[in-house]
């Protein structure tokens, strides 16, 4: 079944960087939105493709039931929190929250 | 039930943790992470390290299989995890590895059941595993605080999800659920939901039709009927007032007790829900299944059966028994203690939760063993003790934690049944009261005030079928 | 001109440094010194590690010389693409959003290395987060190709496949979501595998598209290509995508001459983007080995018309999932601003962690997976997968393997792409299928066209590596390059 292709707006790119935490000026806006469409634009080919009746590949082999243990290991937070930008008394420090 | 309350639809969204699981659910991080400083207990998987990847827990799978087949779920063969996809400060990916019911997944597992006391059966929809965030805490309040701190210790827990359909009809009833859930999920030996954080509650009510209010942030079972409760009444008194109710997300505040509407925005969140592509499916054989069928520890209502027929528990109290893992733990190590498992059953299933309500104390908290209550159960079956005087034995043991022999002989409190003594209290009590010796050959009220006059003399210690034997016969003789 | 040392075949220098013929501490200095010369002019490295390299190779002569057992790769310089996670060395992934993140642990492959006795001498440049096809995209600037300084290394793991061409190491590591391996060895004129998907761990990978990616090795000839394959493949518990099957040891067979190859050239990858050079380097490649008494025969994988946008559409959406972690608070980029709220700051620092590519990228995966775009693009894509996954296992049943051409072009000219990205996508045509359907691909020298090197592409059955490095080995004993022709690729 073709779909009509339907470009996207800057309402559009804005809604998307919103939910991508990406803070884009006006102008990264204007850009994205002609590099997105064009894109798209290109991607609509797939609508050609009847794929009735075809179950998605989400995983390439038949791996099943990978499974682990419920042993504990001995942690090394030290290593871990070496990268933190912002701590405060073995806490992560975020930003406020409102 | 009134008609006011017949309106009232409730349905409930649980998380549970797997706080019996040794490590979290998809790395092999310790999972004691309570009282541990924080940051103690992470690994590169569950802080979301470039690089790291997940690989499912054993036992989380298997004690995700017993929680289905214990509230009658029917399992999925076929799973597949999935992302949710939302940035958060506790989110170590800003994705949260769960399970989906579209684009061919499937939760853990779908259509269970809880029967109430009552009767009513109330459905669950679906099961399904997932990871725990992490744990936020401020300076203040989440509005005034400055700085956000975050601890991962928690972040990958094993959760498990269980969504209710709007089945319960009042707050009580959802009560009632939450503890059978909870004793049904303790006596499977994978949570111990007393546990701090261990259980998150989202409830969904509507009134008289109107629309449904969403209550989240709720953070234990008591709290539940609270904000329910809260929230009916709100509910109903706007409804009152011809005003309608709006549909909305509210967040209960559990030190002023109210519910608060989030004033957030209303659009919907998009979660753009996809495969986890780092897991591979679980497939389940009926093999498999049956295995973990034939393992399943002792249930609640199996137990609650047990119960009538080797302690002769009446039915009333072997359910009060099953409520609480521990209790019913407990009470069967008393029973085994006693000769008498029925007075066992009356002590613990009617005579201490009154006491535990008024004192908010738990039996785990106290110091009294089985053995104490096995003592006094004996002592009230043999007959050493009138049960007026059990009762002042009891009291005084579980505020104090002595035996009640040694309550017994500090006080004096054995049962008079000395007839000759009896007698001398009889005579005694007839002299002072003559007016209700004459009226007692016409009127039997009579004979009990004058019963009542020999237990105060004695203190009640005295035995009452010789006292009232010893009456009549004093009467005859008059 | 530098040293023949370094023009030793890999796996016969191992030999020698495990005889002590050759010490490591000199082969190493010897790479070190190509590595400080060559370094200012191509820009492969991101991060050279000098001193504790020396150490180690100090280290391995005098146990050698002990008597005692050295591993495989004992002794040798090895880069490693800087998306692989290696402890307490940077890894940037390209990107000023990991630019001073040091990892906490070694990637598996890392390890594995690390038990072989292999000195990991250096991380690797790549475009941003793996996300590019001509190293042009790392913010710590391009990768040229030593072959030609004006041209692009390929992608994105130029850095990995520009070193070894150049001599700045003896084998590399890189990792492979649509052909990052494949582009970059047509490009150098070196050996790069895509195992099969599951046939290395990526437990340390830093991840684009998880369901498309694997680490691959790359080297100068096949036969070090097949001996790094056997140290780094294998299962790994900590990688639930991780093949369990037993990992063949490649090198142990790898004399055997395959007899009855059936060889099928597949119409769908010699379209017409495909330049005429190219096209003339793989068929004389074809017809050499038709020589040799293999036959060959053309067939058609009618689905792989649609790779190129199936590919991208779950590769960008898979990405916008993976990226999400990059928000500044376990690590990171961060900007200097304060008391502005979470939501704010974490889209400043991903706003300005990220490149623009990486932004994009995001962006449109984010699209592709949204409510009410999610049927129409990301499972419409993940079925035409099943499509075109279905074409190559009936292909594979009439032949055991597959060529083509690796890249449809010749090396461009650096700058040249950069102003449309379609048009840099289009070079990943030939490459993308293999990722799709999961089967291993390994691009090796065919040819040079106007002195700049062309690739071909030899694709197998699932784990079937073998044939791989078998067909290989017969075109690398049959076609010469001629290294001199290079800017950079003589010693």
């Amino acid at each position: 079944m073709k779909k009509t292709y339907q470009p996207i707006s800057e309402k559009d790119v804005s809604h998307l960087a919103e939910l991508a935490r990406l803070e884009l000026s006006r102008k990264d806006v204007t850009e994205i939105r002609l590099q997105l469409n064009k894109i798209l634009d290109y991607f609509k080919m797939i609508d050609d493709v009847d794929t009735e009746g075809v179950s998605p590949t989400y995983h390439v082999f038949d791996l099943v039931n990978i499974l682990r243990e419920d042993k504990p290991h001995s942690p090394k937070p030290k290593d871990l929190l070496e990268n933190v930008p912002k701590k405060k008394d073995r806490y992560i420090k975020a930003p406020r929250m409102i | 039930m009134s008609n006011e309350t017949k309106k009232v639809k409730i349905g409930l969204e649980v998380h549970c943790q797997l706080t019996s699981l040794k490590t979290k659910l998809f790395c092999n991080s310790p999972s004691d992470y309570r009282r541990k400083p924080p940051n103690t207990n992470i690994c590169p998987v569950c802080i979301g390290t470039p690089g790291s990847l997940p690989v499912l827990n054993r036992n989380a799978l298997n004690y995700a299989a017993m929680v289905a087949l214990a509230l009658n779920f029917e399992i999925t063969p076929h799973m597949l995890f999935f992302r949710k996809n939302y940035f958060y400060p506790d989110m170590s990916k800003n994705f949260q590895i769960t399970q989906y019911d579209r684009a061919g997944g499937v939760p853990f597992a779908l259509n269970g059941y809880i029967i109430l006391d009552n009767g009513k059966k109330i459905r669950m929809g679906r099961m399904q595993l997932e990871e725990d965030p992490a744990k936020i805490t401020y300076d203040g309040t989440i509005e005034s605080s400055s700085e956000t701190y975050v601890d991962y210790n928690r972040a990958g827990i094993s959760l498990i999800e269980i969504v209710t359909e709007p089945d319960l009809e009042s707050p009580s009833d959802a009560r009632e659920f939450l503890n059978k859930l909870s004793s049904i999920l303790e006596h499977l030996n994978v949570s111990d939901l007393g546990q701090e954080g261990s259980v998150r509650c989202d409830a969904n009510i509507s009134y008289g039709g109107g629309k449904r209010v969403e209550i989240k942030n709720i953070s234990s079972f008591k709290e539940v009927e609270r904000a329910l409760n809260f929230e009916m009444t709100r509910q109903k008194s706007l409804a009152s007032k011809g005003i309608s109710i709006s549909q909305e997300t509210r967040h209960w505040d559990d030190i002023r007790r109210i519910t608060i509407s989030l004033r957030l925005k209303e659009e919907e969140q998009d979660y753009r829900y996809f495969p986890e592509a780092d897991l591979v499916p679980v497939s389940l054989s009926k093999s498999f299944i049956e295995e973990i069928n034939s393992g399943m520890p002792e249930l609640p209502k199996e137990r609650e059966k047990r119960f009538q027929q080797e302690y002769h528990h009446s039915s009333e109290i072997a359910r009060v028994l099953v409520k609480d893992k521990f209790l019913a733990d407990y009470s069967e190590k008393t029973s085994k203690e006693s000769i008498d498992p029925r007075e066992v059953g009356i002590l613990l299933a009617v005579n201490l939760p009154p006491f535990l309500n008024e004192t908010g104390k738990n039996l785990k908290s106290l110091d009294i063993t089985p053995k104490h209550f096995a003592e006094l159960a004996d002592m009230i079956s043999k007959g050493e003790v009138s049960r007026r005087s059990a009762k002042a034995i009891f009291l005084e043991m579980l505020k104090t934690g002595l035996t009640p022999r040694n309550i017994f002989d500090k006080k004096g409190l054995g049962v008079i049944s000395d007839s000759k003594f009896v007698e001398d209290i009889v005579e005694k009590v007839f002299k002072d009261n003559p007016i209700a010796v004459k009226d007692a050959a016409k009127d039997p009220k009579a004979i009990n005030f004058l019963l009542g006059k020999i237990m105060q003399e004695t203190r009640g210690r005295v035995d009452p079928s010789i006292a009232n034997k010893l009456v009549k016969k004093q009467l005859s003789e008059q | 001109m530098v040293n023949r040392i370094l023009d030793i075949p890999v796996w016969e220098i191992v030999k020698k440094i495990a005889n002590q013929e050759i010490s490591s501490e000199e082969y190493i200095s010897k790479t070190l010194e190509r590595i400080q010369k060559i370094e200012p002019k191509i820009n492969a490295y991101i991060t050279v590690i000098k001193e504790a390299s020396l150490d180690k190779a100090l280290e391995l002569d005098k146990q050698i010389i002990q008597g005692k057992t050295v591993g495989r790769l004992a002794g040798l310089p090895i880069a490693i693409k800087d998306s692989i996670c290696v402890k307490n060395i940077k890894t940037t992934c390209g990107s000023r959003m990991l630019e001073n993140f040091v990892s906490p642990y070694n990637a598996t492959v890392a390890e594995k290395i690390i038990q072989e006795d292999g000195i990991i001498i250096g991380k690797t440049n790549l475009d941003e987060f793996a996300m590019g096809t001509s190293t042009e995209h790392s913010y710590f600037g391009a990768t040229r190709n030593p072959w030609d300084s004006t041209k692009v290394s390929g992608g994105s793991s130029g850095g990995s496949a520009a070193a070894l061409a150049s001599f700045e190491a003896a084998l590399a590591l890189g990792s492979d979501t649509g052909g990052s391996i494949r582009s970059p060895a047509s490009f150098c004129s070196v050996v790069g595998l895509k195992p099969t998907y599951g046939a290395v761990s990526r437990f340390g990978l830093v991840s684009y598209s998880n369901s498309l990616e694997q680490i691959g090795p790359i080297a100068r000839d096949i036969q070090s290509c097949a001996l790094f394959m056997d140290c780094i493949g294998g299962h790994d518990i900590r990688d639930s995508t991780s093949n369990n099957k037993v990992p063949e040891q490649f090198t142990d067979s790898f004399e055997e001459t395959p007899k009855n190859l059936k060889i099928g050239i597949p119409n769908e990858f010699f379209g017409e983007g495909i330049q005429e050079e190219v096209q003339k380097s793989v068929w004389n490649v074809v017809h050499k080995l038709e020589g040799l008494g293999f036959h060959y025969e053309k067939t058609n994988l009618p689905m792989v018309k649609y790779a190129l946008p199936a590919y991208y559409i779950i590769a960008m959406s898979e990405a916008s999932s993976n990226l999400a972690r990059y928000d500044g608070l376990r690590y990171g980029f961060n900007v200097p601003e304060k008391n502005l709220n979470w939501n704010t700051i974490f889209s400043k620092n991903r706003r300005n962690g990220f490149g623009k590519e990486v932004r994009q990228r995001i962006m449109l995966g984010t699209y592709t997976l949204s409510a009410g775009y999610f049927d129409q693009y990301y499972l419409k894509a993940q079925k035409i997968r099943t499509l075109i996954k279905q074409d190559f296992d009936k292909v594979f049943k009439k032949f055991d393997i597959l060529l083509a051409p690796s890249m449809p072009i010749i090396p461009f000219t650096m700058g040249e792409k950069l102003k449309d990205p379609l048009a840099l996508y289009m070079c990943d045509v030939n490459t993308v299928p293999a990722n799709l359907a999961g089967i291993p691909s390994i691009s090796i020298p065919c040819g040079l066209s106007s002195g700049l090197p062309i690739g071909i592409q030899i694709m197998g059955p699932p784990f079937r590596e073998d044939l791989l490095f078998k067909t290989g080995r017969l075109i690398e004993e049959n076609v010469t390059i001629d290294k001199s022709a290079g800017e950079f690729t003589n010693v």
